[in-house]
């Protein structure tokens, strides 16, 4: 095979002028449930929650089929007006529709549309469903208009909006105090990403400037990165990625992911798993052409991406809480997606980010499902042979993971092994060796959270155990259907040397270049049985010890010794940033408080009025009250005055 | 022949005892006669540039401090009276209420 390179194509616009209705859709779905939701009730409310999404689908799926028959390049643009204007810096309210951005509005509708059906029946008996679900379509429309914004300043505004909804749905439970705080946890670790990413943009803007094109659109950024200097192209890239951290949860900032679980859990599948998360993969991919011009910084993405991976899926090993299982899995996997970025292969990148967000919303639903019917429990330890009683979550659940282990011929073995072939074929050889050990331990750790939840004997209350049930319709539907997805979502981008022609790589070509896999059809195939070999024997280890049920954890706790139980505790990674940073952060600012404001400012603004008191004090003794002390001072100042005035007029005569 | 550097000696004299009498005497309608006193030094000072520089400006001066003297007088006299009937008494260090 010829190692061969396609580059970005210039870009073909066509203007068209339904783009706008595509985020607009949900955000008057806002409207009606803030307006009227509790007033119709919660059928209406479900319903023009769905409908709305099921509009911006609609309308997606006709901008993708345009731009998937329209020959390579064609960008769909819709301006809406002028948004910002100083100088010569403008910013407009424009959308545009490429390859890339219409893979992701696919999934963001699609799989949002799935997820707000399945809210349906999972939120159906909360107090307040219409603020639920008025959130919930707030995210889409903001998460819409990140992904079709055509320039930076557009695209932080839907950065900032679904951090946001993130916060408000994390603490939908607000009375909770825990769920509350993780919360503001989420959104205090995502505000300091939020600040790399403007330093970023202001350092790009500043850079083009000095070029003469004083724009933050993504077609003049990456038009014109290679021209920037290399200071400029390295700060702004690497300061974008601090951003890119904190909202897709990538060493240092995932630390607020696993604490979003707090939130109801059709938000984990929407928020936090299959869409805002991959967020940051999104920009630094929609900025392939900056962080090309820079690539130190893909080294640090690919880097950053591997080590988190790895060590994500080492804590997933020993969660007990089927969703912080989940949750790691979730910031391991956008590790892969980092990785893919970062040795260039930004086509497999976003490959993994959609089959990741089919057969992860498919998980967490499934888990969703599972907590539903066994009445809010969420500990593995005690749940066990759940599969007799829910066989549609049981079966899809499987298929979800299968679909993330890599087996082959689900959609996760495709992309994942992309992601792996690119980083081998790129020379980046210990990033392959840690994404391929990686994907033996997510093997492990998901046939662990399968085996504990549904084989075997159910080892929780008995009360729980009668009245568990299968879920309603609404919920098993989107869990069939993103099962189905997981399953075949991976034929899209079917290598060459299975016989496929890698289509999804090819329709991305224009929007984010193609590089052909610079290593023999031998040598894949080679790296494609490694990493299936990791994968099973993930799989067959993880199935021998636990069918024995939870009793192995000791067994692993005993091989592993201190190490599991730092995996445990998540490394205690919360309680090193609470001594590195928050406790001198809370030192400084009472430091700050007691002495800087107390003292230094307070002294200024009372000491002032306390010396004009004292002044006073001594002066007001003056105003006896007695009319002869005032007429005694009027007489000298006069004498005093004309003393003077005649001594001058005396020293005037003599000069 | 009286000059009017002797016109003016006088005057001052006059406003000194008028001064002194306000500053150091208790009793109002004493202080009052003082001001009284001073007006008048003023008027002859007046009276005598008026005289030695062969202007009319002075003399019509002093009418006017004339008739406000005599306003003053008035409205004055009737002060004291209302201050006696309050406070039987018409000594200035005793009427000091109007302070901090």
């Amino acid at each position: 095979m010829h190692p061969a390179a396609t580059e970005a194509t210039a870009a073909l616009p066509m203007a068209v002028s339904y783009l706008r209705y595509i985020p607009l859709a949900p955000l008057v779905g806002v409207l009606f449930h803030v307006a009227l939701g509790y007033r119709l009730g919660r059928h209406a409310v479900g319903l023009v929650a769905c409908a709305a999404v099921a509009t911006s689908f609609a309308l997606s799926a006709q901008a993708f089929l345009t731009v998937a028959g329209a020959p390579a390049g064609t960008v769909l643009t819709d301006n809406v007006y002028q948004w910002l204007s100083s100088g010569d810096f403008s910013a407009n309210v424009a959308f545009s529709v490429d390859a890339l951005s219409s893979v992701m509005i696919m999934v963001v509708t699609g799989v949002g549309f799935l997820i707000h059906l399945y809210s349906v029946g999972y939120m159906g008996h909360d107090e307040d469903y219409a603020r639920f679900f008025a959130y919930l379509n707030l995210f889409t429309a903001m998460m819409l208009v990140l992904v079709l914004g055509n320039n930076l300043p557009l695209m932080f505004v839907g950065w900032e909006g679904v951090g946001l909804c993130s916060y408000l749905l994390i603490g939908f439970w607000y009375t909770d105090p825990e769920k509350a705080s993780a919360g503001k946890k989420a959104f205090l670790v995502n505000r300091i990403g939020d600040a790399g990413f403007i330093l970023g943009a202001f350092t790009i803007f500043w850079a083009l400037t000095d070029l003469g094109h004083g724009s933050l659109e993504f077609a003049t950024i990456n038009a014109r990165a290679a021209e920037l200097p290399a200071w400029a192209s390295l700060a702004g890239a690497l300061l974008l990625f601090v951003g890119a951290t904190g909202k897709s949860a990538q060493i240092p900032l995932y630390v607020w992911l696993p604490d979003a679980m707090a939130g109801p859990t059709p938000v984990s599948a929407l928020i936090h798993a299959a869409t805002m998360v991959t967020a940051g993969i999104y920009m630094v991919a929609r900025l392939h052409g900056l962080f090309e011009a820079a690539p130190m910084a893909l080294q640090v993405v690919g880097t950053i991406g591997a080590a988190t991976a790895l060590l994500a899926a080492t804590i997933g090993i020993a969660q007990n809480d089927i969703k912080k299982v989940l949750a790691y899995s979730t910031v391991s996997q956008l590790g892969y997606m980092f990785l893919a970025l970062g040795v260039g292969a930004f086509g497999a990148g976003i490959f993994h980010l959609m089959t990741h967000a089919f057969f992860k919303a498919l998980l967490f639903l499934g888990a969703g499902s599972v907590i539903h019917g066994l009445h809010e429990e969420q500990d593995i330890r005690r749940m066990g042979g759940v599969a007799r009683k829910m066989p549609i979550t049981h079966a899809t659940f499987a298929l979800g993971v299968l679909a993330i282990a890599g087996v082959p011929g689900l959609s996760g073995f495709f992309s994942k092994d992309e992601i792996l072939a690119s980083a081998y074929a790129s020379g980046h050889t210990w990033l392959w060796g840690c994404g391929v050990f990686g994907a033996s331990i997510t093997a492990f750790y998901m046939t662990r959270l399968y085996v504990l939840t549904f084989r075997g004997e159910f080892r929780g209350d008995h009360h729980k155990w009668e009245h568990a049930h299968e879920s309603p319709l609404t919920m098993t539907v989107p869990l069939m259907v993103l099962a189905a997805l997981a399953v075949v979502g991976g034929y899209v981008g079917v290598p060459h040397v299975l016989g496929g022609n890698n289509g999804f790589a090819a329709y991305l070509a224009p929007s984010v270049g193609h590089h052909e896999l610079a290593v023999s059809a031998s040598t894949e195939l080679m790296l494609m049985g490694v990493s299936v070999a990791a994968a099973l024997a993930g799989i067959g280890l993880a199935w021998t010890m636990y069918s024995r049920g939870p009793v192995a954890d000791r067994k692993l706790a005993n091989t592993l010794r201190g190490l599991y139980r730092q995996m445990g505790q998540a490394y205690n990674v919360d309680a090193i940033y609470d001594a590195l940073v928050v406790q001198p952060l809370i030192r400084a600012s009472y430091a700050l408080w007691r002495g800087v404001d107390v003292q230094f400012i307070d002294g200024i603004a009372n000491g002032t009025a306390t010396s004009i008191n004292t002044i006073g004090a001594g002066w007001r003794r003056w105003s006896t009250g007695n009319v002869q002390h005032y007429m005694l001072t009027v007489l000298v100042g006069v004498a005093a005055l004309v003393l003077a005035l005649s001594l001058g007029a005396l020293i005037g005569v003599a000069g | 022949m009286i000059a009017t550097q002797h016109y003016l000696a006088l005057s001052a004299l006059l406003f000194s005892i008028g001064a002194i009498g306000a500053v150091v005497r208790r009793n109002v309608i004493i202080i009052f006669m003082s001001i009284e006193l001073m007006l008048n030094a003023a008027n002859l000072a007046f009276v005598a540039g008026s005289n030695s520089l062969g202007s009319m400006n002075g003399q019509s001066i002093v009418f006017f401090v004339m008739t406000v003297a005599a306003a003053e007088a008035a409205v004055g006299l009737a002060v004291i009276l209302a201050l006696f009937r309050n406070r039987q008494t018409v000594a200035a260090d005793e009427i000091s209420l109007l302070k901090w």
